[in-house]
Formats: C-alpha cells, sequence, structure tokens
C-alpha cells in the first residue's frame, strides 16, 4: 500500500517536475598493459565511451518527451591524473560520473568528488563493496564475489564439487583465488588442490609461443589430485586462456577460461538481447564489450532515475535508485536492481564460452528469502559495508 | 433426420470456409494455417524471413505478416497462401495494428525508434512517427482517432493522434511494456510490462486521453515472481474478462476486467507470448515459443481443452473468420 502510495506521488512528480538537464561525464582510466592474450580483445579507441554514448542516446530518446535533456562528456585520463580530471569535471558542474577504472583510481575519484554520485563500471574487486565501500559509488559492474558464486552454483548443479585450481602468481590472481575458495565453501565444494603458475613475464604470443606453451603448461598441471574440472584464477591474463587444451588431464575449465562469469557478451539475444545488439552495433560499428555494457547500464540507471523522478540531482537520484521503487530492464530477464547495504547492482550473471550463453546464474534451487539473485555475492547480513544505512 | 442435419453441416462446411488460424513461427520463418473446426493443421507456408506481426484485413481475405528481417509487411491470400504484395515497412518491423476500416496499417520499428504508418491499397509511406527506444506494442482505439505504442526501453505508452501522426499524451508504464489492448467501446486501456510484470490499466475519456486506474500485478504459489512476465493480451468484447500471457511462467492469468483482480492462471505451453480470439470468443489461441504449440483455451470454463503442434517458435496468432 505504501509503495503504491508512493509510486503515485512519484508519477505526479514526474508529470509536473520541469525539465531537467541532466550533464553526465565518464573517466576511462588509460592503464599501460601489455598487448592482450588474443587479439580478438584489442581495446578500441572508443570502448566503454561508446556504451555510454548509447545510454545516454535511449536517455534522449526518452528524455525528449518529459523536456530532460541527457548529455555526456569523454574523458580519458592516465592513473596519475584522475584527481583533477574529477576535479576538473566538478568545476564544470557535472555530479554524475561513470569511472571505468580499476579499484585504485576508482577510489580516487570517489573520494575526490565526494559530493557527486560516482558510478562503478569496471572494478570488480570485491572489497569495494564491504569494507573499502563509498557511500557515493554505486557499482553497476558485477563483483568477483557474485562472479565467483555463479560459477560455483553452476559447478554445484553440474555436481562437479571437487575442484582444481589454478592460479597467477600476481596480487590480483591470489586474491580471484581467494574468491572462488570462498564460493567453494559457501557452496559446498571442495577445493582438492590448488597451484600457481608463475608469471615470469615471457612472451604469451610470440611467434613460436605456442611451442613453449605446449610443452610447459601440461607439467605445471601434472599430476594433479582427482577432481571434476579446473578452476582458473586469472585476473593477469597470463596463461588461463591456454589451459583448456594444455591441462595434464583432460577437465573442463571455468573461471578467467573456458567456461567465463560475465556481466555481458555480444551474443546474447534473450530477453531482447538483439535489439541492444543492434543499436549498439550500428552506433559504434563493432560488437560490445563487457566495458560498454556496464557504462551502459550505468548511465541507464541515471536517465530511468531521473525520468521516474524528474531530478538531476544526484542525492535525489541516489536515493531513488537505492529505493524499492528503482527498477531497470537490462536485457536479462528480469529487472536490475540496487542492494541497499552496498550499492551494487543486482543482476544474473551469464557464463559465457566465447561463442554462446552456456547457462545463467542464479542456478535453479539457490534460494534466498528476498531475492535468488542475492544468493550472488556479499549478502545483507555479510556485508562489511558500514556507510550505507538506511 | 439427426444424420441428415449432420450431413449438411458437412456439406455446409466443405464448401464454405471453416475459421482459419494463422500462426507466425518466428524461427523455421513459415505460417501454420490450423482449421478452425476441426483443429488441423492445414498446411505451412513459407512467410519471409523472422515472421512475428500477424493480423487480416476487416473481411478476412487478407494476411498480414511482420517478415521482420526482411525489412516488411507480406501480404498473403487467406485462401490460396498466395502472397499478394509486400508493403514497405521500415526496418525490423515487429508488431502492427491495422485500422478497423483496413485501410492504414501502423507498424511499430524496433530497431529505428519510430513507428511507420503505411497505406495499404496505396502502399505508400504516409508517415513516420519518432516513438520512444525500441518501440513494440501498437493497439488502435476502436474510434480509430488514436494508435498507442509502447517502447520498450523507454518505459512509456505513447498516444498517437491519427489525424495529424503526432503523439498527443505520454504516459510511463513499468518496464519492458510489451502489448496494449483497447476495451471493445474504447474506455479502458490495458498495457503490459513484461520486466515490470505489471499491467497498467488507463480509463480513456472521449478526446483519448488516459488517466491510470490501476496496476494488476500477478502471484502464483511456487513460480518466482521474476518469471510472471506479461506479454500478450486480450480482453473480450463485453469488457469482462482480460487474459495475460505471462512468458516464461507458461500460464495465462485471467483477469476481472473490471474489478482488476486475478480470478485464475491456466497453465499452458512454454514461453506463452501472443493471444487470439476466435471469431466468437469461444476460443482463446496462445502461441508457445519455447514448446512449439499452440493451446486452445475455452473462455467460458477458462480451461485449456487443446495443444497443437505448429512451426518453431511460434511468435503470433491471428484467425480469419469463416464464410457460412
Amino acid at each position: 500500500m505504501m509503495r503504491s502510495v508512493l509510486s503515485v506521488i512519484l508519477a505526479c512528480v514526474a508529470s509536473i517536475a520541469g525539465a531537467a538537464d541532466v550533464n553526465t561525464a565518464i573517466i576511462r582510466v588509460e592503464y599501460p598493459q601489455l598487448a592482450p592474450i588474443s587479439r580478438f580483445e584489442e581495446k578500441t579507441a572508443d570502448l566503454a565511451f561508446a556504451g555510454a554514448d548509447l545510454a545516454t542516446q535511449d536517455n534522449q530518446t526518452t528524455g525528449q518527451f518529459l523536456g530532460h535533456d541527457f548529455k555526456t562528456i569523454h574523458v580519458a585520463a592516465e592513473p596519475a591524473d584522475v584527481v583533477s580530471a574529477a576535479a576538473e569535471l566538478r568545476a564544470q558542474g557535472i555530479e554524475i560520473i561513470v569511472a571505468s577504472a580499476r579499484a585504485d583510481e576508482l577510489l580516487a575519484i570517489a573520494d575526490a568528488a565526494q559530493d557527486a554520485l560516482i558510478l562503478n563500471a569496471g572494478a570488480t574487486d570485491t572489497a569495494l563493496r564491504g569494507a573499502e565501500c563509498r557511500a557515493n559509488v554505486l557499482h553497476l559492474t558485477p563483483s568477483d564475489a557474485m562472479r565467483a558464486d555463479a560459477i560455483a552454483q553452476f559447478s554445484v548443479w553440474k555436481k562437479w564439487t571437487r575442484w582444481f585450481l589454478v592460479r597467477g602468481s600476481n596480487p590480483a590472481d591470489i586474491q580471484l583465488a581467494e574468491e572462488y575458495k570462498r564460493a567453494a565453501k559457501k557452496f559446498g565444494v571442495n577445493v582438492v588442490e590448488e597451484r600457481e603458475i608463475l608469471d615470469t613475464g615471457g612472451s604469451r604470443r610470440a611467434d613460436t609461443g605456442h611451442v613453449l606453451v605446449q610443452k610447459q603448461i601440461p607439467v605445471l598441471v601434472q599430476n594433479p589430485k582427482r577432481h571434476d574440472v579446473v578452476i582458473a584464477a586469472d585476473a593477469s591474463d597470463v596463461f588461463a586462456p591456454y589451459l583448456p587444451f594444455h591441462l595434464w588431464e583432460p577437465r573442463p575449465v571455468l573461471g578467467s577460461a573456458g567456461l567465463r562469469p560475465v556481466s555481458f557478451n555480444p551474443a546474447t539475444e534473450s530477453w531482447g538481447g538483439t535489439q541492444f545488439q543492434t543499436r549498439f552495433e550500428k552506433l559504434s560499428g563493432r560488437y560490445v564489450t563487457e566495458a560498454d555494457y556496464d557504462a551502459w547500464l550505468a548511465l541507464r540507471a541515471v536517465g530511468e532515475a531521473v525520468v521516474r523522478t524528474g531530478s538531476a540531482d544526484p542525492s535525489d537520484l541516489r536515493t531513488f535508485m537505492l529505493s524499492d521503487d528503482f527498477e531497470l530492464a537490462a536485457f536479462k530477464g528480469q529487472p536490475v536492481t540496487f542492494r541497499k547495504w552496498n550499492g551494487q547492482m543486482r543482476q544474473p550473471i551469464l557464463l559465457y564460452d566465447g561463442r554462446i550463453n552456456a547457462s545463467v546464474s542464479p542456478q535453479e534451487g539457490f534460494l534466498h528469502p528476498v531475492s535468488p539473485l542475492d544468493t550472488l555475492g556479499a549478502d545483507e547480513p555479510e556485508t562489511d559495508c558500514k556507510v550505507f544505512g538506511e | 433426420m439427426r444424420l441428415l442435419v449432420l450431413f449438411f453441416t458437412f456439406l455446409l462446411a466443405s464448401v464454405a470456409h471453416a475459421d482459419r488460424i494463422f500462426v507466425s513461427n518466428e524461427r523455421s520463418n513459415t505460417v501454420t494455417v490450423i482449421d478452425g473446426s476441426t483443429w488441423e493443421v492445414l498446411t505451412e507456408f513459407p512467410a519471409g524471413l523472422r515472421p512475428r506481426g500477424i493480423t487480416v484485413s476487416p473481411d478476412g481475405s487478407k494476411l498480414y505478416v511482420c517478415a521482420s528481417d526482411d525489412n516488411l509487411v507480406r501480404v498473403f491470400d487467406t485462401s490460396s497462401y498466395e502472397e499478394l504484395f509486400t508493403l514497405p515497412s521500415g526496418p525490423d518491423p515487429e508488431l502492427f495494428v491495422l485500422e478497423p476500416n483496413g485501410r492504414r496499417l501502423y507498424i511499430a520499428n524496433e530497431d529505428d525508434n519510430l513507428v511507420t504508418v503505411v497505406d495499404t491499397q496505396t502502399k505508400e509511406v504516409l508517415a513516420e512517427v519518432p516513438v520512444g527506444v525500441e518501440p513494440e506494442g501498437m493497439a488502435i482505439s476502436p474510434n480509430a482517432r488514436i494508435v498507442v505504442n509502447t517502447s520498450e526501453t523507454t518505459n512509456m505508452a505513447h498516444f498517437i493522434d491519427t489525424e495529424t501522426n503526432t503523439i498527443k499524451y505520454n504516459m510511463l508504464v513499468d518496464q519492458r511494456p510489451r502489448y496494449a489492448e483497447y476495451t471493445s467501446d474504447g474506455t479502458r486501456l490495458f498495457v503490459t510490462a513484461e520486466i515490470g510484470g505489471t499491467v497498467s490499466v488507463f480509463d480513456v475519456d472521449g478526446d483519448g486521453a488516459p488517466t491510470e486506474v490501476g496496476k494488476i500485478s500477478f502471484q502464483v504459489a511456487g513460480v518466482q515472481p521474476e518469471w510472471l512476465q506479461p506479454v500478450g493480451a486480450k480482453v473480450t468484447s463485453d469488457g469482462q474478462w482480460l487474459f495475460v500471457a505471462l512468458g516464461p511462467s507458461n500460464r495465462v492469468a485471467v483477469v476481472d476486467a473490471k474489478t482488476l483482480e486475478v480470478e485464475k492462471y491456466i497453465l499452458v505451453g512454454e514461453r506463452v507470448w501472443q493471444l487470439a480470439f476466435t471469431p466468437g470468443e469461444e476460443y482463446l489461441l496462445t502461441t508457445n515459443g519455447n514448446t512449439n504449440d499452440i493451446t486452445v483455451i475455452d473462455v467460458a470454463s477458462q480451461e485449456a481443452v487443446r495443444s497443437i503442434p505448429v512451426g518453431q517458435q511460434p511468435w503470433g496468432v491471428i484467425v480469419a473468420p469463416g464464410i457460412n
């Protein structure tokens, strides 16, 4: 009853509120990095920006009927320059910023623009939704915890409950491996063995790289304990794609290679996805990436909140987005919403083999008193985030 | 005597046409034809790439099919199943609505945020009306003065004045509005929202201006609420019963269209999509996209009475009345 009264009030507000000018920006942080392991994954010049542009176009088409005007500025910044970039946007009066960045730069932007609404469209670190959470940050991209839980649920559904965990040697790989170990415990999976593949900085895709790979990787993973599947934890993108065909014992690979947990991909056509893909490809002339989808989702969530509240004030928008009245269709078959306790968007996770979605988590049978989507990632009683009081 | 009557009935039926049911099969690129009295599949004929929206002319002689991936509307003879001509539709036509007099066709162009208005006689595009993102649902008021279009990503129902071909009113509805349906007297409009899980109900005044009067939601014990996705909808001509296809929950809801209470859920095939009444409203037909069949619901008893296999991924359904 209360909810429907509130809806009516909000509907009135929407119809009487004046036109809103919604000025937003996307900061994409340019990291020095090696070429990707596959040239299919070369970064494009409009990475993430194209997703933001599509959302702004979608918002503008909707906004024209209500007199709202949506604009988005692109900023490509070096890691060292993110604070000044954020300050400059604030000086221009921009109070809504999408960050396509890693954890350190996301936090730098959030802390430099505390009165702005920051939308995380890139950093998957679970800590950003826990002990390191910020009240002015909402997270669109699924956390590593949600992704690991999505894999674990599928694995349990398949009754593949003995994992051989193969991880890289960099801190991000070790952190990702911890996520898988936590997920294994949560869903009753046994990690029978864990092994490290040392990142020696060698060439991944030199002319004769495959010769070495073919000889080295089987040796590194030989004679493992009896297991059902291999879980690859390779956040650094060094070795995982080679695992499926270079294991000592043939087993399915999940995680950083084989079946991967992703927010979106160009193959998704269910739930109206075809229309999204067509619009994106027409705009950008290429296939969508996770970075684009996450940026799209961020600005579409803003657009939906503007349309329903008639406000462009970041604080009003944040309040509405965290309320029960917010929901958004995101081409995932059910409405996506935000968790009130840490600002993470609840959403299904696609399990993608590079060509098709082999499955979508949460899996059938994993129940939850509020939403099956809350079986993925840190739930309310478990959260370390203290700054999102209701 | 009884035998004789039966004999004559049979004779009449074979000379005249029974009602014929046409089902568009999105994935097999065909239309299935079913005899409306024997429920037998008569034939399945090619209907262009990705046929979805489907309707018949008021005299029952022409079948219109949105061939979405051909970017046009194909028009077939309902007796010979021959293709008569095509109509320009704008890109990716998904659903359309025909003016009650059969003259103008209003087509939702899902990829281009447009409603295209086509003259079915001159075969010319009369107008393109810019609407919201991913236009889909189409309805026309019985007096033909207002066309309603729903846009799936904008989450609005747009009320288009058919004299000026401009938008007169916009109403926000819940996430992913799929379908719009007027009562036969034009005083009430229902808009389904697939992802929102609701049906918005509007009362419509003499000028076609809408006022939201309620919202219908759905609940089935043992079914996750996110599977209750309202898609197609049909209301009986007496304005009493609203039937709502609930997509992946494999159910059709029966709603009292006056009190807006849900009275019943009828189990049908998987991923139930669009609905159509037989001409006397004795039966309601549902397309079931994942089980590749249609379910026949007896309207009076509100029971599913049979299912009929059709092509791959049936999308839309329409009935051409028989000639008696």
